[in-house]
């Protein structure tokens, strides 16, 4: 199968208005006659699902927390980009398109991005019209402030609460919808697999978390807009609940998987304290803007850190390395994010880890407290302090933070065209569930913007030129594939619980987290990698043979939707890993311990790997095949990324 | 440390469901209240009994997921999230009692899991702007002080974990209606619907069988997110105004 990525022809900065124009439309009176299934409800569901309705189709939105407005979009902190310039800074849509290419390190679709860039100015005005207070100037107008990696102050925020202000903005939009009778919500419902009839997405096949009934939703088109797959790794900045479910029900269902093996490690994540730990906190990195990255020069004085034999205010200046600004002057602290956790993973890794594990840095406010004024600095930061303190017991204001790199969001995911549309037609992916627009690497506060753009801007029009080809009828849910797949499902849940095996579900969690962590994180190396596939397939025999799940199908059995999230994730680890093995360079947040510069930056390998990778499933125990999209750059040209 | 934990236990909406007794130990005091119950689910699991069920997703404070009534304070004794709560707060030997949230607008799905959908149907009554995607003014058209701004944010940072309702004895959602209709009445885009919208929120608000407010504050002091009682003035004030108006303007 040959990928086409539909990229409209003609100049960069006119493909999505030509686009625009050539999309079939659907009448206003035939738009209640179709059905467009949302699943999840983060901002790419809830605009998505939101817009749709607004438009005049019928939407069903599902998501598996108690309320649409728990969707993990909620906790981002630090902000989101757009292209405003209102601070005649020399912004542009080129600029941050140009800043998002050169991020993401060469390995995204030039026309994607433009158009992410391009619209990211609607969605400021969008959300300000809903109501979102974003943070203001004493002047009534918008503020902003520069962000992770830029040199222009783009970023729009809402305190250290930006997620939860935009979600709740999209979460009205949707409310609104829902009491105009054209969304159907189903909170607490899981989606177990994705409906195929004549290659044509056209339903799904949920589970009730509550009742545990296994159902069927026909429709004409559906859209996946149900994040990213970090908590592969167990321990990760995402909530408990986000899994790879739905996105892998899809592809073992013939939707392509892409690039699973660009994951964002971010810098500014609360370390790990013991065996017990849950889940790791981030702390949004706008703290870089007047924090200040430091550990000791030496190993000795680390190890006097580690005893606590020393604070931290007691070590002289001339003893601290603030590696950062020495390393990369012209970014300083600000260095991209893969960037500054890698280098947090080298001093660690020199024994100059500075808490008990030896695996955290420094991140001193010492300095802008001086400069600035405690107050100021609580004005800006106030509630990440108090978030800081609340988890560590440690007051920043009078000691330094201490951070360690965390698993925080996955470039890699369903592959798209422009349209968002997957390899099977019908069915999208929205958000950070696709693969599209952060190459190999994220920059910050562009996962909102993302989220946002694909949700209220790009998919009202995309779906609508595929459903202006498509017949009203619906397929009946008593139809054969509709049969078949629940039947699916039901037989895996019986399985699950038929094991009774001796380990719970967390233990497999854990180890594979662990197995990932190790060898498929920060940095990769082929012999890790190939130990490591070994470690998850004997892993997963033993889930399939060893998992204890209690309690029954038919109520509400944490346990049980913990086993199919786990059992899921093993089988994407296994891809993670092949994926990281195939792509012989260095790129973003793949980094290859083979492939570096002398300087130990990542070395990319354009000639051979400038593609996206594009997996296909074979089926149960067979390697999969891989499909590659040539990224072809008529814009800019490709460099090697330089933030000294 | 070691602990004694007296647990509400209910199978279903329909059962009756009663206090169980357990016993845990080797609890660090840097768990989260809720890494305390994953040790005592392992535990429970290991010896295969069904685990406890209890709402919970971002870990972080902030999506309003986790609940648990806590020694008789909804998140327990500090003024955060459960899980945002760490066993720095609890001594070695304590006993802990923990029940789910108590409303008869939150029925009880299974032990400390509660549904609270009616709080979405509140929103859904006309807790927003309405404005559709696109064809909305340039964003810094509308200039809004910064003071309102800023007052506006602080009743928009309501996460809607329910804490008010079970903190208050008449368990009246007020706080919670009030911080919604207070973030879009300062705001100017929200202005033009503000008395339509108090309305209706408050008619969605009774008919969930929220009960009455008689301004005790309970709610405002157990509020994780420190959501002001003046809020519910302002909701009032927008609500009496909205009844002795013969139109919406």
């Amino acid at each position: 199968m040959k990928l086409d990525s539909k990229i409209p022809s003609g100049p960069l900065a006119e493909k999505w208005t030509r686009h625009k124009f050539n999309v079939k439309l659907v009448n206003p009176a035939n738009k209640r006659k179709y059905e467009i299934i949302v699943v999840g409800t983060g901002l790419a569901g809830a605009s998505a699902a939101a817009s749709l309705a607004e438009l005049g189709y019928n939407v069903k939105a599902f998501c598996f927390q108690d309320s649409p407005r728990r969707a993990h979009s909620i906790a981002a902190q630090g902000g989101i980009n757009a292209a405003k310039n209102y601070q005649n800074d020399g912004d542009s849509v080129f600029r941050l398109f140009y800043d998002t290419i050169k991020g993401g390190d060469y390995r995204s679709r030039e026309g994607n991005v433009y158009r992410l860039a391009e619209v990211s100015v609607n969605i400021i005005d969008q959300c300000v019209a809903q109501g979102v207070p974003f943070a203001r100037e004493y002047g009534g107008l918008l503020a902003n402030r520069s962000f992770g990696g830029a040199q222009v102050s783009r970023t729009f925020y809402a305190r250290g609460q930006t997620g939860q202000q935009l979600l709740l903005g999209a979460y009205s939009a949707l409310s609104r919808q829902v009491a105009n009778g054209k969304v159907k919500l189903y909170p607490r419902t899981e989606m177990m697999d994705v409906v195929v009839v004549d290659g044509k997405a056209r339903g799904i096949i949920t589970r009730n978390l509550v009742t545990g009934a296994v159902e069927s939703h026909s429709a004409h088109a559906v859209l996946l807009c149900t994040g990213g797959y970090g908590n592969v790794f167990f321990l990760s900045t995402n909530a408990m609940g986000s899994n790879v479910t739905a996105a892998w029900r899809a592809h073992k269902k013939g939707a392509f998987f892409s690039n699973p093996c660009y994951t964002q490690i971010h810098p500014t994540c609360i370390p790990v304290s013991g065996d017990h730990q849950s889940k790791l906190t981030l702390m949004s990195e706008s703290l870089r803007n007047d924090g200040r990255v430091w550990v000791p020069k030496t190993k000795a004085i680390a190890e006097k850190l580690r005893k606590r034999e020393i604070a931290p205010k007691g070590i002289k200046e001339e003893d601290r390395d603030y590696y950062l600004e020495t390393k990369y002057p012209s970014f300083g602290n600000l260095v991209p994010r893969d960037v500054a956790s890698r280098n947090a993973k080298y001093v660690c890794d020199e024994g100059r880890g500075v808490n008990e594990t030896g695996e955290a840095v420094f991140l001193d406010f010492r300095d802008a407290i001086l400069r600035d004024g405690e107050d100021a600095v609580r004005g800006k930061y106030g509630n990440l302090f108090d978030m800081y303190e609340k988890i560590t017991g440690e007051n920043p204001y009078k000691t330094p933070m201490m951070i360690y790199p965390a698993v925080h969001y996955t470039m890699g995911g369903l592959w798209v065209d422009y349209n968002l549309m997957t390899t099977v037609p019908g069915l999208y992916a929205l958000g950070e569930a696709n693969f599209s627009d952060h190459g190999a690497n994220r920059l910050g506060a562009s996962a909102l913007m993302q989220g946002l753009a694909d949700g209220y801007f790009v998919a009202p029009y995309t779906v609508g030129d595929y459903l202006a080809g498509l017949p009203y009828d619906k397929i009946p849910e008593d139809h054969p594939e509709f049969r078949k797949a629940e039947e699916t499902v039901k037989s895996r849940i019986q399985q699950l619980l038929g094991i009774k095996g001796s380990k719970t579900v967390d233990h497999f969690h854990k180890k594979l987290g662990k197995i990932m962590w190790n060898h498929c994180g920060m940095a990769r190396n082929a012999a890790g990698l190939t130990k490591a596939k070994e470690m998850i397939r004997t892993l997963k025999e033993e889930f399939w043979s060893d998992v204890k799940v209690l309690g029954t199908g038919e109520e509400l059995n944490l346990s049980l939707e913990k086993a199919h999230r786990v059992a899921d994730f093993l089988e994407l680890g296994e891809l993670m890993i092949d994926d990281a093995l195939h792509r012989n360079e260095s790129c973003g947040g793949h980094f290859r311990d083979e492939y570096q510069t002398p300087e130990g930056e990542a070395l990319r390998d354009d000639e051979n790997f400038a593609y996206v990778a594009a997996w296909e499933y074979l089926g149960e125990g067979k390697e999969e095949a891989l499909h590659k999209e040539e990224l072809v750059f008529e814009n800019v040209k490709l460099t090697q990324r330089s933030y000294k | 440390m070691n602990l004694t934990l007296k647990v509400w236990r209910q199978k279903n909406p329909s059962d009756k469901g009663g206090f169980k007794t357990y016993t845990i130990s080797g609890i660090s005091s840097d768990m989260s209240f809720l890494e305390m119950l994953d040790v005592l689910n392992e535990d429970l699991s290991d010896k295969g009994e069904d685990p406890i069920h209890f709402d919970h997703d971002c870990r972080e404070g902030i999506c309003g997921m986790c609940s648990l009534y806590i020694n008789g304070q909804p998140h327990g004794p500090q003024q955060t999230t459960t899980c945002q709560l760490h066993m720095r707060s609890f001594s070695d030997g304590d006993t802990i009692t923990i029940e789910p949230w108590r409303a008869s607008a939150f029925p009880i799905l299974k032990d400390l899991v509660v549904d609270r959908s009616s709080f979405d149907r509140i929103i859904q009554a006309g807790g927003y702007i309405s404005v559709n995607t696109g064809g909305v003014p340039d964003a810094n058209e509308i200039p809004i002080p910064k003071v309102i701004s800023d007052e506006s944010f602080d009743a928009a940072t309501c996460i809607g974990c329910g804490a008010c309702v079970a903190a208050c004895k008449n368990a009246s959602a007020m706080l919670f209606v009030s911080a919604k209709i207070s973030q879009l009445a300062l705001l100017p885009q929200g202005k033009v619907e503000k008395r339509e919208r108090a309305e209706k929120m408050v008619a969605q608000m009774d008919a969930e069988g929220f009960g009455a407010c008689t301004n005790t504050g309970a709610c405002a002091a157990e509020c994780p997110k420190e959501i002001k009682l003046s809020n519910i003035a302002r909701m009032n004030r927008e609500y009496f105004s909205a009844s002795l108006s013969t139109e919406n303007v």
